[in-house]
């Protein structure tokens, strides 16, 4: 049993999920991972190839975690095309993680693409108090429609409202996750936002969410090298997205002048949105 | 009670920030400074923008180890010199090259900004033709110094580390140039295999040791050093706790820079090391920090 969440774990892929054409999830027996809380990541090794921070998912097997990955760039393909039975290594979980009110009654949960990993996490959770809980997941098309089905399976029990939209309109509602959300506020009221996804997506959601005065949980993305708090490569102002997030408030927010505006490259170097 | 006189540069307390550790922001640089630090020392800036290596860059050793290759990466003079622009808090800049040339750019880059020194980074022991395999060149070690000093007002310090020169015979050379400090010491070249997989973990197979490991070592350079020339010595090597603070300013250390433990204990352990060093000195009846200073020599 390793104690120190620091040191590379092995784990072997003992599953491997087709999500969508371009999103694959795979499945590790790990029991630190398996108890992450909803918004804490692993710092996955692929071994001679390159390390990548990545949301912990939700497993239905005792004591296993999971990790889902989009083919993006050289790391993301690289762990994107490993098959079961290979090894892993992961370390972590790190960062803090979505909290839950007690006294919530209407949650929802609004992100898109990978970013829905945490969410449903926090779906988990949520199933198991007995609340009510409105999810809003949005693709690019019809095909690459994420964790629709597991969402439905988890809330099953709750009432639970499921939306989906699609850019090209091959699915659900035609537009971007904004445009559902825009108008559901005309017509619900909730207590509590929870979004990840690209954090364009975000700061339009966070700037909603201040005009209907709920407040928000963001959980944000950065480059990361280290995950521990010491490189600030993840730095947004003068927080550490993987020591003092990655889940950010309302208030946190609106102090972060870099949020939907600045990240920052390999090299340290600001990018701009 | 912890104030202190480096190199002429008057310092609310001992404790920098070494360098590599989240040196890239002015306001993580200014956090860092309400955490409590005396000063900050920045990531190694170079001419131009390093990536660095692939992850992974950092590995957990266990036993309050790190391996770090992170390859220097930094944003390059022209971008740091933009994020430092409004600086107002005791910043001292680490820089890193491979000839004069590179650092005399550097230093026009730099020296009519708010920063309080250099830090010339001469042993990251990772990295082709930068850091250790310039500060393993006495000849080049030499000049560099030389063309810095000629070129600013501001203290000097020189970053030591192990490398294939004796650390003793360089230390002499860095005090005849004409460098106003040594920081010693930097990282030591090592390597880890993950023994399921048979590979080394680190992208770049080889990097640095940091961490406790490293301590037994630092201290015994800077008791060596301290011995050997005038200019004040910079302790740098494991500190994870007071006690480890004061063992190096036992051994001669003026001041001390804290990395590794960051990422073991956060950022609030520059006012737990503080604390502990204050409640030392009162318990020992010392009005200053400064009285200590290679206080082991004694015997």
């Amino acid at each position: 049993m390793h104690t120190n969440i620091d040191k590379i774990r092995m784990v072997v892929i003992e599953e491997v999920i087709q999500e969508t054409p371009s999103v694959k999830t795979f499945v590790f027996d790990d029991v630190l991972s398996s108890s992450a809380k909803p918004g804490q990541f692993l710092m996955i090794w692929i071994p001679r190839t390159e390390e990548l921070p990545m949301s912990v998912m939700i497993s239905n097997k005792k004591n296993h975690a999971a990790i889902t990955i989009r083919k993006h760039g050289f790391g993301s393909t690289s762990l994107f095309e490993k098959k079961q039975n290979d090894l892993i290594g992961v370390r972590g979980p790190y960062g803090n993680y979505f909290s839950l009110n007690r006294h919530l009654q209407r949650p929802l949960l609004i992100g898109g693409g990978t970013g829905l990993v945490p969410l449903m996490r926090l779906a988990t959770l949520f199933s198991k108090k007995q609340e009510k809980c409105t999810i809003i997941m949005g693709a690019q098309t019809q095909k690459e429609v994420l964790f629709k089905d597991l969402a439905e399976e988890i809330l099953r029990k709750i009432r639970a409202k499921i939306i989906v939209t699609t850019e090209d309109g091959s699915y659900g509602i035609k537009g971007v996750v904004t445009d559902a959300l825009k108008s559901i506020l005309k017509k619900e009221k909730f207590d509590m936002i929870y979004t990840c996804g690209p954090e364009l997506m975000m700061m339009k959601i966070y700037n909603l969410s201040v005009i209907h005065s709920i407040p928000i949980q963001a959980s944000l993305e950065r480059y990361m090298k280290c995950g521990i708090g010491i490189c600030a490569s993840c730095c947004i102002n003068d927080q550490l997205v993987c020591k003092d997030g990655t889940v950010f408030n309302t208030n946190q927010l609106s102090e972060m002048s870099e949020f939907g505006k600045v990240s920052r490259d390999k090299a340290g170097r600001p990018w701009y949105y | 009670m912890l104030s202190i006189d480096l190199a002429g540069m008057p310092l609310r307390n001992p404790l920098l920030l070494a360098s590599g550790f989240l040196g890239i922001s002015q306001e993580v640089f200014n956090r860092l400074y309400n955490d409590g630090l005396g000063a900050i020392v920045s990531k190694s800036i170079s001419v131009s923008p390093l990536e660095g290596y692939k992850g992974p860059t950092v590995v957990y050793l266990g036993e309050k180890g790190y391996l770090n290759a992170v390859g220097l990466a930094n944003p390059g003079s022209d971008v740091f010199a933009q994020e430092i622009m409004n600086n107002q808090i005791p910043l001292v800049v680490s820089i890193v090259g491979s000839s004069q040339s590179d650092f005399q750019k550097l230093i026009n880059k730099f020296d009519k900004l708010n920063i309080l020194a250099y830090e010339v980074n001469l042993s990251c022991p990772h990295v082709e033709k930068m850091g250790m395999e310039v500060g393993d060149d006495p000849d080049l070690v030499t000049k560099i110094i030389k063309t810095i000093k000629t070129r600013t007002k501001k203290p000097v310090i020189i970053k030591v580390g192990i490398g294939k020169s004796d650390v003793l015979k360089l230390a002499t050379i860095i005090q005849e140039s004409g460098a106003d400090a040594i920081t010693a010491i930097n990282t030591i070249r090592a390597m880890a295999i993950n023994v399921e997989t048979g590979m080394p973990i680190l992208s770049n197979k080889v990097g640095g040791l940091s961490g406790i490991p490293l301590k037994p070592i630092g201290v015994r350079c800077v008791y060596e050093i301290f011995k050997k020339v005038n200019i004040p010595v910079i302790g740098c090597g494991g500190i994870f706790t007071w006690e480890d603070a004061i063992e190096y300013i036992l051994a001669g250390a003026t001041a001390i820079e804290l990395g590794s433990v960051i990422g073991y204990k956060g950022l609030k352990v520059f006012n737990q090391i503080k604390l502990g060093i204050t409640r030392y000195l009162q318990k020992k009846d010392y009005k200053n920090v400064k009285e200590i200073v290679g206080l082991a020599h004694k015997y």
